[in-house]
């Protein structure tokens, strides 16, 4: 038991530094591989209008009726050699937040292991399994899309959070008869699922919202804005993950109410998590709404989406630490 | 009075609810309700509330004066039945109707109509391939044809050629509509079972006598009762149920490790039989009968006293004591008597007993002074005031089980007898030759029966609106276009010009490979020719 719970902690760590690590590889790559990438992006534009044929034009996406879905640019052709020593701490860089994420799962598993049941009993457990979804959400978003460079923007809150956990840290052990039941399991992931993937859109949408504030005060952001890449790109970042978390995150919703009707009761008792779950629910589907609406599309929705997130970091820390619902036991 | 347009108050009163529908049902209308919704609910999860905790709401009050009472006046405290947050909610299903009403004839027209006409200028959409490959117009058209199947899709010849319009992803939409309209079927049950449900809690002791048992048939069998709008009490599902035995488990370090209850309970034809059937009651395991659901919501502990009379009668009572501490069921009550053989009531009311204080299931004494070392019943003990006098339990007043009448105390008609610190068959006599034994413990479990006829419908539309949101998000609605031109150069007839154009109407990702998918296939001889 508890050698497995030493292990857990070891490897929670590790990882953890190891992202800084991977953070300050890809930080080397964004202060000095700008350039020879805008030199590569070009040629890979070149090269793919040849393939293509005659003027395929990118659309951006803000018609009135039809959004196109064009204009997200592939990941530079696999099998490219190397260009240029940035471009290969990038990758070294990735390369140590693949181990680093490899760590943390074992943190995971150990951790199960080490209490004999889920493990995403507590704040802490939840931090971690958390923290986990959103390195691997960017793994694989960086795998299919050129966004290696803005790593360091999802590594930054993601070894936040895990620092803030390693602050509610508690032994690893077996729950009290409320949390017992397979519910806890199932509402608890698909809970953990989709706030981390959410992250991720949290994190594009603040990137999108600098831009623009860029834009309209160059002297604003303006060492990082020029590092950012289009706005239509972080836009579609945010609502493709969104998309996939939203319905992740509506059946965890429903999964608590399931489980709520056995365990207290009733189903709904607005209990101050599920109304900030509530909320949180709204303000995506407001999120999802205002990229269909008209004059809706853009900042406004990028604010939405930064908003949505906030409900969840609020959610987990305000509601579990400082008011008492029947949420609390789940506490630290 | 003259002829032509005359701006009469009914034609205004049409024009303005036009315009009211119409605003209403504005998808602009629908992110500003869905805003406010969001700010609606928040209140209720910052402030307390009295459906969840009304002494809080009390005490919060209590505390901020003037700007309680505002925040009272103004439903803060009950938000989720506040006249502003039902409006709030009642709008969005007027806007949804509204809104997505028309969206199903249009879906309608849709399904019947053709796939729209090629437009002219493929080159022009955001996807895009030409290449000019072997085989007559025919036969490409043939193998679209082929490659196309499950596609909707229309061919029609044009000025030198042919083309075929195609469009998939016809489910998106209704996924969208199934969507929004299970949300309003959900909204809908949740109102009926406020109306027609009810929720109801009794303690009752855990051991098979006959405190131990509890029938649902009516109102005043509940220790509190919350019916729902349409429910008079009359209607209750009619079952038995009989607490055997309760066994809390605990870690060494304290920790409650489960808590059940095992109970026997009849309903229906057994009930008229007098058949009984057994069930583990669990926290996340609800005895489920007849529609009806009963909770174990908690225990306690009801020190059992047996008290001898001076004319040599014997009283045994174990009234449920409340824990006043969850961790270590260190727990406050008392424990009333009557004396017996007593007819004048005013004479009664000055002999009648109490017995108030402490129980600890593991006694630790500080001193004389008890509290309890753990929730487990190991080495219990009280620590006890014993009061005679009038209890004021004709007073007409409700009083608590828990606790004495202290105005009966400070106008001295309840005093004092006696302070005493028991363990299990310790005994105090009382300077009347009253004796007061504290004689063992009960258990007791409070439950909880629920009643929600609309559940399943809840149930059903979630799941519903679950199916409608994920085809809604994952469906794209696409289209793709081919044209085929005889090439012109001397080999014509043998080799077609074939064009590819495509478009997804919503943006999520893939739809690039699928498209990327289609034109190579399409395209492909021209490769193998060459
Ligand atoms: C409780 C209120 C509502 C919620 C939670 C909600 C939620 C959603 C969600 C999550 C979507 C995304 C599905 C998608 O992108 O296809 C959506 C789409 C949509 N909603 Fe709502 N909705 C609500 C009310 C309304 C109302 C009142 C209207 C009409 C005014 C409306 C009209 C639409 C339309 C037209 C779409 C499709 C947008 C598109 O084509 O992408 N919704 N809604």
């Amino acid at each position: 038991m508890t050698a497995y719970s030493q292990f857990s902690d070891l490897s929670y760590t590790t990882a953890a530094a190891i992202y800084v690590l991977a953070m300050l590889f890809v930080l080397v790559e964004q202060a000095f591989g700008r350039v020879a990438r805008q030199r590569v992006a070009q040629r890979d534009l070149a090269k793919q209008r040849a393939l293509v044929g005659a003027g395929a034009p990118v659309a951006d996406g803000d018609g009135a009726d039809a959004t196109h879905d064009a204009a997200v640019p592939a990941a530079p052709s696999a099998g490219r050699p190397a260009s240029g020593r940035p471009e290969r701490f990038g990758r070294m860089g990735i390369a140590l937040m693949v181990l680093g994420a490899l760590l943390h799962v074992a943190a995971l598993v150990l951790r199960g292991l080490a209490a004999g049941r889920a493990p995403w009993g507590n704040m802490y457990e939840y931090l971690m399994a958390l923290s986990l979804v959103a390195v691997v959400t960017w793994l694989v978003l960086v795998r299919k899309y050129p966004l290696r460079h803005l790593t360091a923007f999802v590594l930054l809150p993601v070894v936040f959070l895990m620092f803030v956990g390693g602050t509610l840290y508690v032994e690893a052990g077996p729950l009290v008869p409320a949390l017992q039941s397979y519910w806890l399991v199932i509402h608890v992931a698909a809970a953990i699922v989709a706030s981390g993937m959410f992250l991720v859109p949290g994190v594009a949408s603040v990137l999108y919202l600098m831009r623009t504030a860029n834009e309209g005060n160059p002297r604003r952001f303006r060492r990082l804005a020029e590092r950012l890449p289009g706005k239509d790109v972080l836009d579609r970042i945010a609502y493709r993950t969104s998309v996939l978390a939203f319905p992740i995150y509506t059946f965890g919703v429903f999964a608590g109410a399931i489980w709520a009707e056995s365990a207290w009761g009733r189903f709904w008792d607005w209990d101050p998590k599920e109304t900030v779950s509530f909320v949180a629910w709204v303000i995506y589907a407001a999120y999802l709404h205002a990229r269909a609406t008209a004059g809706w599309r853009g900042k406004p929705a990028a604010w939405i989406n930064t908003a949505g997130f906030a409900c969840i970091v609020f959610n987990f820390f305000f509601i579990n630490l400082v008011t008492a619902g029947l949420h609390s036991y789940a506490g630290v | 009075m003259t002829t032509g347009y005359v701006n009469t108050p009914a034609r205004r009163a049409l024009a303005f609810a036009r315009n009211t529908w119409r605003g209403l049902t504005s998808m602009r209308t629908a992110l500003i309700l869905l805003f406010l919704l969001a700010l609606a609910a928040l209140p209720g999860a910052m402030l307390p509330q009295y459906s969840l905790n009304t002494p809080k709401v009390d005490a919060y009050i209590a505390e901020h004066g003037w700007w309680g009472e505002l925040l009272d006046a103004l439903g803060f405290f009950e938000v989720y039945s506040s006249a502003w947050f039902s409006a709030i909610y009642l709008l969005l299903m007027v806007s949804i109707v509204g809104c997505l009403l028309p969206r199903f004839l249009e879906y309608y027209r849709a399904l019947r109509a053709e796939p729209v006409l090629t437009p002219r200028n493929l080159s022009r959409l955001p996807h895009f391939r030409t290449a000019t490959v072997d085989g007559t117009p025919e036969e490409v058209l043939a193998r679209a044809k082929q490659r196309l199947r499950g596609w909707r899709m229309v061919e029609r010849t044009e000025d030198g050629g042919a083309s075929i319009s195609a469009e998939r992803g016809y489910l998106r939409e209704a996924g969208n509509l199934l969507f929004h309209f299970s949300m309003l079927g959900l909204i809908v049950c949740v109102a009926l079972g406020k109306l027609y449900g009810y929720e109801g809690q009794v303690i009752v002791h855990a051991g098979g006598g006959p405190e131990s048992e509890f029938c649902n048939a009516g109102i005043y069998a509940y220790d509190s009762f919350e019916p729902g709008l349409r429910v008079d009490g009359t209607e209750l599902t009619s079952f038995c149920i009989r607490v055997t035995d309760f066994t809390p488990t605990f870690l060494p370090n304290g920790q409650p490790s489960s808590f059940r209850a095992q109970v026997q309970y009849s309903a229906g034809e057994d009930l008229e039989a007098g058949r009984w059937k057994t069930h583990q009651l669990e926290v996340n395991n609800p005895l489920r009968t007849e529609g009806d659901r009963v909770y174990l919501l908690g225990h306690g502990f009801a020190p059992e006293f047996t008290v001898t009379f001076p004319d040599g009668t014997k009283r045994v009572q174990a009234t449920q004591w409340r824990p006043a501490d969850q961790t270590t069921f260190l727990s406050d009550g008392a424990t009333k008597f009557d004396p017996p053989g007593i007819t004048d009531s005013r004479e009664r009311r000055t002999k009648q007993l109490a017995i108030t204080g402490l129980f600890a299931p593991t006694a630790a004494f500080q001193g004389k002074v008890l509290t309890s070392a753990g929730p487990q019943l190991l080495d219990p003990a009280v620590a006890v005031d014993i009061l005679r006098g009038d209890l004021g339990l004709e007073s007409g007043r409700a009083q608590s089980i828990f606790s004495i009448d202290q105005d009966m105390i400070e106008q001295k008609r309840l005093k004092r007898v006696a302070r005493e610190n028991l363990r299990p068959g310790e005994s105090v006599v009382l300077d009347d030759g009253t004796k007061v034994e504290f004689t063992g413990v009960k258990r007791w479990v409070s439950l909880q029966v629920s009643h929600d006829p609309a559940q399943e419908g809840v149930l059903g539309f979630a799941v519903a609106t679950m199916i409608g949101l994920l085809m809604s998000l994952l469906i794209k609605r696409r289209r793709v276009w081919i044209r085929v031109t005889p090439a012109s150069d001397e080999t014509s007839g043998t080799r077609t010009v074939v064009q590819v154009g495509g478009l997804a109407k919503t943006d999520q990702a893939g739809y690039g490979e699928e498209f990327g998918a289609i034109a190579d296939e399409l395209l492909r001889t021209k490769e193998q020719a060459r």
